[in-house]
């Protein structure tokens, strides 16, 4: 290809700019106006001048939308470790027990799930969990129990429980890719250098695979985090997360700056943990040189 | 193979991932409006009553558009973005791609309200139309993924050679690269076709009410009486998402095994 530079340059931005033009028009304007809206004074339904840093002040002094923020967090956080901790060995066994042949085979039994509607996953549990649900009503059926446990009123711990399932086959792939990876031969080394098996996993397997771990709690956390529909079903709406109290704050109150800022918070929250998570990641790629 | 621990693991795991979707034929065709173990017997009764709701119907026509639309116009963005950053280099690509690639780390929440917010100050009337150019945004990111790695399979040398034979840009790529990655293009179709008929948050608050199949399902099953039929439904559904996604699957080896087919006969 005899292409100069500049006409390399002016052909690859005349391919992209029908999808350059509908993110920046749909995608970019609107968050940027998200952005302003944050610092314009407003009440129900009104937008104006002066610009004003008071919604960031309310967030800080109101303790409502710090405690959401902080309860989203927590959940995510902890839907994030559950979902890893049980990826790991799933991953670990796809990896280095399963013939080469019968790989994909097993990646595609633990994905189809995830490719399952997201709702109807949703709505079983709530129609598993919930008051006269499948598992109380099969229990009083059976004579082993004669109370409703009625679990999906248990709020948080009902809200992890099925988001820690919902997003369960997204933490695997990660991990077994980092695992795919991981040496061989240095295992072989390990062990005949006379370590135990379980030795050769924590010192060569467990940090060569922390990359993949790294980025499976990055693919949980942030769907997590801003999930709407769990907290709205099972945790009968009685536990609000970050999407479900920016509905509020925008939809219902209409209070377009206050939610803005909340919204601009959320992110720059979601933010600041993913970038820790990538920190960490470049800290363990940077111990492998 | 050896580990059993590790193995019984896998499977357990296997079986808390499937085990709600497993109740959804188990009481789709069982004959009780209660549902709960034991079984009371088989019927077809759900889903005829499914097939016989005229609002479902309508909501599952308008899902449908909806998801030909997105799928069509995001596997076309996609392909216009996966091409010109596997082929070109040029400035401010990084960011374009960055920008592209944004809802993917982005809470979708975060994506529909600022696009709510919007089409709300312009005074734009949410219809069928808002939902696909919002879900448009959600898809595109997986399209541009499914599409790089296709145009990146790609070998370089087949379009010189057209080139330098006399074919023009145009019939180059009409001639040569779509055939090659037209696998990759179908699969990138199936899988932004799945992700749209299933999306609710974007479905729920750019529809503004509008009967689509995400948001009916949500507000269904809220109705006991209802739970049965909707679980006729998913079942369904499902069989339709595994179908669709094997296809998609097939389509994407084939592509590789084509290019990659290719590129050893080129060494050779």
């Amino acid at each position: 290809m005899a292409a100069t530079p500049s006409s390399e340059a002016r052909a690859g931005l005349k391919l992209i700019s029908p999808t350059a033009i509908y993110v920046i028009l749909l995608l970019a304007v609107p968050l940027a106006t998200v952005l302003v809206y944050s610092v314009m004074t407003g009440g129900r339904g009104i937008v104006s001048l002066p610009l004003t840093i008071d919604n960031y002040a309310q967030l800080w002094s109101k303790s409502v939308y710090g405690y959401i923020m902080f309860k989203s967090l927590m959940v995510a956080l902890t839907v994030t470790f559950i979902t890893v901790i049980l990826a790991y060995p799933v991953a670990y066994f796809v990896s280095f027990h399963v013939k080469p042949d019968r790989k994909s085979l097993w990646l595609f039994l633990i994905t189809i799930p995830f490719w399952t509607s997201y709702i109807i996953r949703v709505s079983l549990w709530f129609v598993i969990l919930g008051y006269d649900g499948v598992l109380d009503k099969t229990l009083m059926g059976l004579g082993i129990m004669n109370t409703q446990l009625n679990f999906s009123s248990y709020g948080i711990p009902a809200i992890i429980f099925v988001l820690a399932h919902a997003y369960a086959p997204f933490a695997v792939l990660p991990i077994f890719v980092s695992l795919e990876k991981v040496d061989r031969s240095l295992l072989e080394a390990g062990q005949d250098l006379g370590e135990s098996r379980w030795i050769t996993f924590l010192r060569v397997t467990l940090p060569l695979s922390m990359p993949g771990v790294i980025a499976a709690a990055l693919i949980v956390f942030i769907p997590t985090v801003g999930d709407y529909v769990t907290p709205k079903l099972v945790g009968d709406g009685k536990e609000p997360m970050i999407a479900n109290f920016i509905e509020t704050q925008l939809l219902k109150l209409q209070n377009f700056p206050q939610g803005s800022a909340f919204a601009v918070a959320s992110m720059l929250m979601v933010g600041i943990v993913s970038v820790a998570f990538v920190l960490l990641n470049r800290r363990f790629i940077g111990g492998q040189k | 193979m050896k580990a059993p621990w590790l193995r019984s693991f896998t499977l357990l795991y296997l079986v808390f991932l499937y085990s709600p979707i497993i109740l959804l034929p188990i009481f789709a065709f069982n004959d009780s409006k209660v549902v709960a173990f034991p079984l009371t017997g088989f019927t077809l009764g759900w889903f005829r009553e499914m097939f016989s709701d005229v609002n479902l119907r309508i909501a599952a026509k308008n899902s449908l558009i909806i998801a030909l639309s997105v799928a069509t116009l995001s596997t076309i963005l996609g392909i216009f973005a996966a091409r010109a950053s596997v082929r070109y280099r040029f400035p401010g690509k990084a960011a374009i791609m960055g920008l592209i690639m944004l809802p993917l780390v982005l809470p979708e929440m975060i994506v529909a309200m600022a696009l709510l917010v919007v089409l709300l100050s312009m005074g734009v009337p949410l219809s069928l139309f808002t939902v696909i150019i919002g879900q448009v945004l959600i898809c595109t990111p997986f399209a541009v993924a499914i599409l790089t790695s296709a145009f990146q399979s790609l070998d370089r040398s087949l379009e010189e050679a057209a080139m330098d034979l006399g074919e023009t840009q145009w019939s180059t790529f009409r001639l040569i690269v779509l055939p090659l990655v037209m696998p990759g293009i179908l699969s990138s179709f199936l899988i932004c076709f799945t992700i749209a008929f299933d999306e609710f948050i974007v479905a729920n608050f750019l529809g503004s009410g509008q009967p689509i199949l995400s948001v009916y399902i949500f507000g269904q099953f809220r109705f006991p009486a209802k739970v049965p039929s909707m679980l006729a439904l998913g079942t369904v559904l499902v069989c339709m998402s595994i179908i669709l996604l094997g296809f998609a699957e097939y389509m994407r080896r084939r592509g590789i095994a084509k290019a990659g087919g290719k590129d050893t006969g080129g060494f050779l």
